[in-house]
């Protein structure tokens, strides 16, 4: 009846896992009896889970990866602590539950804290920035969203009922086999991986139709701001490369449920193709994180320099070749593969290649900075902190890339070092300067900058407390994911990691507070124009928060910077351009469609790993059901009447020209 | 699958009022027709690079038969050449349901999606045929590696397919329901595309699988 399910999948004999998911799980019930108290379901329902709104959905992305990363985070401590205290003892995490904890560590920080971060922030910013209404397809974007949610929670279940994969966040056979991996473990990884994967997609489709084919009247594509490029190229890469993830995990679900031989060592498998075949995505998937991150750099800095984008020509050409150039790296993760001095060497040069236009980038960004006026708020902080640290990153990556010099450092410290050294420094700091620059736009007020910059100052101090020892480890000799070590001369340096960790979780801990005092100060830290930066690009020309509509009247683009014109006329006439007509907008109508299908998607999910096949049946009915009465609804779009249009429009433009008589004020 | 694409963006995306240069190559405003149409290239061509990882690792591990049969042994060529004649005519009545569809001529499109649903039918009856003939003789998947990749990548292509016919099946449902409504004629697009689509895999498949398979 219930397949492999029974009580001994709950661990009782592990208190951890067991006492942190129950004040997860009261967490959670106590926030939805608040909710169900205060009587918002409705309003959550209506206004947020069925919303097709991409800046909805974008924000739900977003608080999606930042509960991710508190968990993933909390993996962390838990990683540096044991090494710190597992010299020539056991630690206090069993192995077992170890190996656990780094695989669901990497796991949820690539696939439910770095992806939906950058996801969301793109899903958010670009129609505004194209100067458009929606993205091309909305409800598949709730689709994608939801889908995502369910891999989330598959793997947090996992906490519960079962065990997770032991196998890092790559699942390497023959490990990963069922003959080495019998649990369910590795079967949550990858149902939760290939039914986020399949969102991930929909995501790609949605913003790649979305950059090349909606604009704003005159946004030609040598007029679109940075982020757009760098979503564009991002994309592009997620509907190129995550197609190979789900064939790759596919391949891996057939051997262990139908006894193929893929990757098994008898029967002529062939263990390497799943390096080859998982790394053909993977390498892809980091330039899917860091091209986003580059692009919110770009828009930061250029308008905390109070400058335009220094070779926006040369960036956007970087970043086209980083998209096209990131397919020819991949065998550098497995460069002891044996596949001969020749292709190591081609794949070593190509790496070296591909931070040619990198460096490009970096210039630039010094060269926007260079004679600019710059204003040192807590976004611009985070992309300084950036540069100086993803540069780092980078040149530990080519040496990585030397082959020779690989055959050491594989495998070691050093490795975790330089991964987390560009992730860290790039994707997540880039997410946060985001994050910084965008809430005003989201939320209506700015977050506080003072504990802002403390967040900032502790996080970079903490990464490099945390990090730069792991370098000196690998170089030592020290490998990676290990419980427990004799060697004494590790182990200052991993003490000097763990106060790394703690001082990170000070970092986040200012961030919370960050939050819950610009939300108890929001008077005080309102945006009421739209512009609180001085930005340069369109979404700054919506109020804040933008209207469901985005733009009452379709702005007409005339140039690269198209906001930037439009205001630096107003303020040389000193008044705003004329007031257009308002007409009615018609927007596409809220659907369930995304949530009931995800509903579905995780109890597919969930009993797949657990072979139960009649839910399985009945989910999947569900689902093509779910779709078929999306297919038959007869209205798809809501009306907004002019009337309104134009009050929410009128609003804005009073408080603009309030501002635009007041100059100092503004800034 | 029929819903997706009836997502696309309303029409007033298009709407501009006092712009002097819609003729701008960006400044043209897309009908929700091409939108939703390139929408779905984008994710054919993600289903196709899906494809091509089965087809890598096909090339792989055709020779790892693990002391089992090899393809010149198993594959039937004519049984194969039937299901490819049976795709590829299929191809062509969707093409005149579609066209039927566009001019509202029930006779044509009900003709001929019944046509299409048969002929494709009739293709995937023929590879189950063919996929338990193979497990009858001990030459099932999990006999070798090189096995596997056969019935992962033949098996994908047919899951596709059928897939297309329960799609075929719902398309034909809902024009019976609702008529010809824009977005109903858009959705017939997509599963035309995509039906199409198969072929090209196909015609990869019949090539590299079935000819280079029986002749080497």
């Amino acid at each position: 009846m219930l397949g492999k399910l029974s009580w001994a999948a709950v661990p009782f004999d592990q208190p951890i896992p067991l006492i942190a998911a129950a004040l997860v799980g009261m967490v959670i019930i106590a926030v939805l009896a608040w909710v169900a108290l205060k009587g918002w379901l409705p309003y959550l329902w209506r206004e947020w889970i069925t919303s097709v709104d991409h800046k909805r959905i974008g924000i739900m992305y977003t608080l999606l990866a930042m509960v991710m990363l508190l968990r993933g985070f909390s993996d962390a401590i838990m990683m540096r602590s044991q090494q710190a205290v597992a010299f020539q003892s056991s630690g206090y995490l069993p192995p077992e539950h170890y190996n656990q904890i780094f695989s669901a560590h990497g796991t949820l920080m690539i696939f439910f804290v770095a992806m939906p971060f950058v996801i969301g922030l793109m899903n958010f910013v670009v129609p505004l920035q194209l100067g458009v209404r929606d993205v091309a397809f909305p409800t598949l974007n709730s689709v994608g969203f939801w889908l995502t949610a369910t891999g989330a929670l598959l793997v947090n279940i996992s906490l519960v009922v079962g065990e997770f994969a032991r196998t890092g966040w790559l699942p390497y056979p023959p490990l990963s086999e069922l003959t080495y991996s019998p649990g369910v473990g590795v079967d949550y990884y990858l149902w939760a991986l290939e039914i986020s994967g399949v969102g991930t997609l929909l995501s790609g489709v949605n913003l790649v139709t979305t950059v090349l084919k909606l604009h704003a009247p005159g946004m030609t594509y040598m007029r679109m701001p940075m982020f757009c490029w760098t979503t564009l190229a991002a994309n592009l890469l997620i509907v190129a490369a995550f197609p190979v993830l789900t064939a790759t995990l596919a391949m891996l679900l057939l051997d262990r449920y139908l006894g193929f031989h893929f990757f098994t060592n008898e029967a002529g498998g062939n263990v390497m193709m799943f390096m080859n075949l998982i790394w053909a995505w993977g390498h892809p998937e980091v330039y899917i994180l860091i091209l986003p991150a580059f692009g919110i750099f770009s828009e930061v800095i250029s308008t905390f320099s109070r400058k335009p984008l220094f070779g926006y020509r040369s960036m956007v050409a970087a970043t086209m070749v980083i998209c096209i150039l990131s397919f020819t790296v991949w065998l550098h993760h497995f460069f002891t593969m044996g596949a001969g001095a020749d292709v190591n060497a081609i794949f070593g040069i190509a790496s070296m290649i591909i931070a040619v236009p990198t460096g490009v980038k970096v210039f630039n960004w010094l060269f926007t900075m260079y004679g600019g006026r710059v204003v040192y708020s807590t976004s611009i902080l985070w992309s300084i902190g950036f540069m100086v640290t993803f540069v780092i990153g980078g040149m530990t990556g080519v040496l990585l890339a030397v082959p020779p010099a690989d055959f050491v450092l594989h495998n070691s410290l050093f490795l975790v070092a330089h991964f987390h050294n560009v992730i860290i420094g790039g994707v997540l700091f880039g997410a946060f300067a985001g994050y910084n620059y965008w809430f005003p736009k989201a939320f209506g007020f700015r977050l506080h900058e003072g504990l802002g910059k403390a967040s900032f100052w502790c996080w970079i101090l903490g990464f490099y407390l945390a990090f730069m020892p792991l370098y000196v480890l690998g170089l030592m000799g020290m490998t990676r994911r290990m419980q427990h070590y004799d060697v004494a001369a590790w182990r200052p340096w991993l003490l000097v990691a763990a106060v790394g960790a703690a001082v990170i979780l000070v970092g986040i801990i200012l961030q919370i507070a960050q939050l819950a005092v610009s939300i108890r100060r929001r008077e005080a830290l309102r945006d009421v124009t739209g512009d609180p930066w001085d930005g340069r690009s369109l979404e700054w020309a919506t109020p804040s928060p933008p209207p469901a509509f985005n733009f009452a009247v379709l702005p007409r683009v005339e140039g690269e910077e198209a906001y930037w014109r439009i205001k630096q006329r107003a303020r040389q006439q000193a008044r705003l351009g004329e007031e257009p007509g308002y007409t009615e907008i018609e927007m596409p109508r809220n659907s369930p469609t995304g949530f009931i299908c995800a509903f579905f998607a995780t109890f597919m999910g969930f009993a797949l790993i657990w072979h139960i096949w009649w839910m399985v049946a009945l989910a999947a009915l569900g689902a093509y059901a779910t779709f078929v009465v999306f297919a038959w609804r007869d209205r798809d779009e809501d009306i907004i009447p002019a009337e309104v249009v134009a009050r929410i429009d009128r609003a804005n433009r009073s408080a603009r020209s309030t501002a635009l008589a007041q100059p100092e004020a503004a800034s | 699958m029929s819903g997706i694409e009836a997502t696309a963006t309303p029409n007033s995306f298009g709407e501009v009022r006092g712009a002097g240069d819609l003729e701008h190559a960006a400044g043209r405003l897309m009908s929700k027709r091409i939108i939703v149409g390139y929408g779905f290239w984008i994710f054919l061509l993600s289903d196709i690079v899906m494809f091509s990882a089965f087809f890598a690792t096909y090339a792989v591990l055709v020779g790892q038969t693990a002391g089992g049969p090899s393809g010149r042994e198993l594959f039937d060529l004519r049984n194969t050449a039937i299901e490819t004649a049976c795709l590829l005519l299929s191809s062509f009545t969707c093409g005149i349901a579609n066209i039927g569809a566009q001019a509202h001529r029930g006779s044509w499109f009900y003709g001929a999606m019944t046509a299409t649903f048969i002929l494709g039918a009739a293709f995937i009856g023929l590879e189950v045929q063919e996929f338990a003939g193979l497990v009858a003789r001990g030459a099932g998947p999990t006999r070798s590696a090189f096995l596997s990749a056969f019935f992962t990548l033949v098996g994908c292509h047919g899951l596709h397919v059928t897939a297309g016919l329960l799609w075929l099946l719902t398309m034909m449902a809902q024009v019976f329901a609702k008529g010809y409504r824009a977005d109903i004629l858009r959705r017939m697009l997509c599963f035309s595309l995509f039906w199409h689509a198969l072929d090209i895999i196909w015609v990869a498949l019949f090539t590299m699988v079935y000819l280079m398979g029986a002749a080497s």
